[in-house]
């Protein structure tokens, strides 16, 4: 059972795998509330019109050192989705504050990395909102937000 | 100069913290080897030939006097009692033990250092012209928007794991000192019509395997609007650059695979949006950093201290006609610290050449050090008065070497003495030809010469735009030198020509002899530089004197 990290730790995944559909199924359905799992490499724009059909977007992380994630994280997050957002596959507890910051609301993990990297690792890295540079620097357009 | 905030001191003493948890973290195994690199990258820390390697970051040249003495104190504690300076204004230590690196960065961050991303797949130090906010020339000084940048890239949540390194630099003057168009971002301070400031943005520049002059992406982008441009920028490449080919990852690929028209239409698209997300930098920010940089107040009383001694001892006149470039102010100069001494390693400092540098900076030269690119160490603001006397104290320490801009001002990189990569000895070359012109007593007739060799194609040291350039090779276990001519790496930035087949280890001083010799014999004034009459006559008759035997066979 993978496992879902979150700020104040660790929780059992409460979705089924099979609820997840590729953007081609996601399209084609016409369920109210969709988990929509993309690759890092797939064109933001091209998810937009389904935004309001989306409960969850899971990017996948083939390798911990492919940071296209990241970015396909905040260019969602630009384009006004407001649902939830996970990164999943190989990332590492290090990793944690710059999924937040990146815009995810959580990471899914397998029992293995689990258990070399347990909870206590993913809580200390869970104050991500202090020691944030682009935070302090850059003013947000609150228009442009959602 | 600008201090550390509390945030960002903070900052530093966190990662600090970090850094020894990830360190502990793999040693119990919570940390793969393969996981742990890029986290030691981060800060600093390589795995070299003999021992690991610690990377501190100089960012944008700039050092004070107790700055300067802390990286004494390290040489001295935890290294063998030097240090070197790099071609990115970086001073790297080469015998830490893994053990004792959480304790150096402490040493770093009490006097506002650090060595965070200074390697690994991420934004480098940012780098800056060493003259700023000294130079004569200069339009404005780039260290406020080199400083914003170093904050902005420190730790970015999106570009930490970028397909490869990012480097980016920023000159405020018309005189390119930053090699800007060999960067990956070159950002070079500009004025529109209406007297406004910004930046000519250039991109996919880059020496290494694959040489490129950066392009023009934007001739003016305001002020105001770098962040969200740069990060625009780096956005497309970070979702766009290749990952398959480390050797093909660089910004310069993916602007030659893309093309430099429809990569600039990403990126004006991408900053388009990114814009209206950007409501601007933080103001009172930016107002302080420009506080932080503004020049010291400058003495204008004068004596003929300086004159007089350059009547009566001709060394320090020969020393201050060298080494000494225009301030922007008549009573002060520029004081170029050479780090080449004859026959010497280039860049290399003692510690206790360390200390006088301090000290001289603190009693004489407004407390300011710099470091170049070139690998030398400026005083920025020395009043003329006070030259003698720095020059005495530079003398008894061995740092009064009379050759900036000469042919000993050589650029190496490590090479074979410290790279695990190298291909071939860079240091021994650079010192072997260092010895040979000086004993040759033909440097100042020569003039302005650029010597830069680098140990493998990674081209650490920047041998493609050097006046002459040295790429050390092996050739089926022998080293074999090969030539450049005519690279250039100011604001006429050139990549220079290969000159034909490479030479051994013995056949490289007789061969850079005869190519200096007919240089010499063929320039039409002893105005032409090098460079000057290479690009006035071309490559054939440098390669004839390169190559004599060739001739013969034609003949
Ligand atoms: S050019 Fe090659 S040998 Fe020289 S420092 Fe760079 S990687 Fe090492």
């Amino acid at each position: 059972m993978p496992i879902v990290v979150r700020d104040h730790g660790f929780k059992r995944e409460e979705l089924n795998e099979s609820n997840f559909v590729d953007l081609e199924d996601a399209r084609k359905s016409d369920k109210e509330s969709l988990a929509v799992e993309l690759p890092n490499c797939e064109d933001p724009q091209s998810v937009k019109p389904l935004f309001p059909k989306i409960e969850i977007i899971r990017i996948k992380f083939p390798n911990f050192g492919d940071g296209r994630g990241f970015s396909l994280a905040g260019k969602l997050r630009e384009l006004g989705y407001a649902g939830r957002l996970r990164a999943a596959g190989y990332v590492i507890s290090d990793q944690y504050a710059i999924a937040r910051r990146s815009g995810f609301d959580e990471v899914e993990i397998d029992e293995a990395l689990a258990a070399r990297q347990p909870e206590t690792q993913w809580i200390s890295k869970s104050k991500w909102k202090a020691h944030f540079y682009q935070d302090r620097l850059v003013k947000v357009n609150p228009d442009s937000v959602g | 100069m600008y201090r550390y905030s509390e945030f960002d001191e903070l900052f530093v003493r966190r990662r600090v913290e970090e850094f020894r948890d990830q360190v502990q973290r793999r040693l119990s195994g919570s940390l793969t080897e393969d996981e742990f690199k890029p986290l030691r990258l981060k800060n600093g820390l390589y795995l070299q030939l003999h021992a690991y390697m610690l990377r501190v970051a100089i960012p944008y040249g700039t050092l004070d006097a107790r700055q300067m003495r802390q990286l004494a104190f390290i040489a001295d504690n935890w290294d063998k009692g030097f240090g070197h300076f790099t071609t990115r204004q970086n001073v790297q230590f080469n015998w830490p033990k893994l053990a004792d690196v959480p304790e150096i960065l402490e040493a770093l961050a009490d006097v506002g250092m650090h060595a965070i991303q200074t390697s690994g797949n991420c934004i480098r130090n940012v780098t800056a012209d060493h003259f700023a906010g000294a130079a004569a020339d200069e339009i404005s000084d780039p260290r406020p928007t080199a400083e914003l940048l170093r904050q902005w890239s420190t730790d970015h949540p999106e570009f930490q794991y970028l397909p490869r390194k990012f480097k980016i630099a920023v000159s405020g003057s018309p005189r390119d000192r930053a090699v800007t168009k060999a960067h990956d971002i070159g950002l070079r301070m500009v004025r529109n019509q209406r007297g406004e400031p910004g930046y000519e943005v250039l991109i996919g520049g880059g020496l290494g395997r694959t040489p490129m002059i950066g392009a023009t992406v934007r001739e003016f982008l305001p002020e105001n609007d770098l962040l969200a441009y740069v990060e625009s920028i780096l956005r497309v490449y970070n979702l766009h650059g290749r990952r398959d080919n480390k050797y093909k990852a660089r910004l310069k690929i993916l602007v030659h695979e893309t093309g430099v028209d429809s990569l600039t239409h990403e990126i004006e698209d991408e900053f388009a949006e990114r814009k209206k997300w950007f409501a601007g930098v933080d103001r009172e920010l930016v107002a302080n950093l420009k506080a932080a940089f503004e020049p010291p107040v400058f003495d204008l009383s004068r004596t003929r201290a300086f004159e007089d001694r350059k009547e009566r001892d001709s060394d320090f006149r020969v020393w201050t006609d060298t080494n000494l470039s225009r301030h922007r102010c008549s009573a002060y100069a520029i004081a170029t610290v050479s780090l080449k001494p004859i026959g010497g390693t280039p860049g290399d400092a003692t510690a206790n050449q360390m200390r006088v540098l301090a000290d001289i900076a603190e009693r004489l030269a407004h407390d300011e050090i710099r470091v170049s690119h070139e690998q030398n160490i400026i005083f920025p603001h020395i009043p003329k008065d006070k030259i003698p006397e720095a020059y005495d104290l530079l003398a008894a320490a061995g740092l009064h070497t009379s050759n900036f801009g000469l042919l000993s001002d050589i650029i190496a990189c490590p090479g074979m003495d410290y790279c695990a990569l190298a291909t071939a000895r860079s240091i021994p070359v650079a010192q072997d030809i260092s010895r040979r012109f000086h004993d040759l007593g033909i440097e100042r007739t020569i003039g302005e010469m650029k010597i830069k060799i680098s140990g493998c194609i990674n081209a650490c040291g920047h041998h493609h735009v050097g006046h002459i350039g040295i790429l050390g090779l092996e050739r089926a276990g022998v080293e074999n030198y090969q030539i450049t001519l005519g690279g250039d790496a100011t604001e006429t930035a050139a990549l220079g020509d290969r000159a034909g087949r490479g030479f051994s280890a013995e056949e490289l001083l007789p061969a850079l002899e005869r190519l200096v010799a007919e240089y010499l014999r063929l320039r039409d004034s002893a105005g032409e530089t090098f460079l000057e009459a290479y690009r006035r006559m071309g490559p054939e008759p440098f390669r004839a004197a390169l190559y004599p035997e060739a001739k013969k066979l034609a003949a």
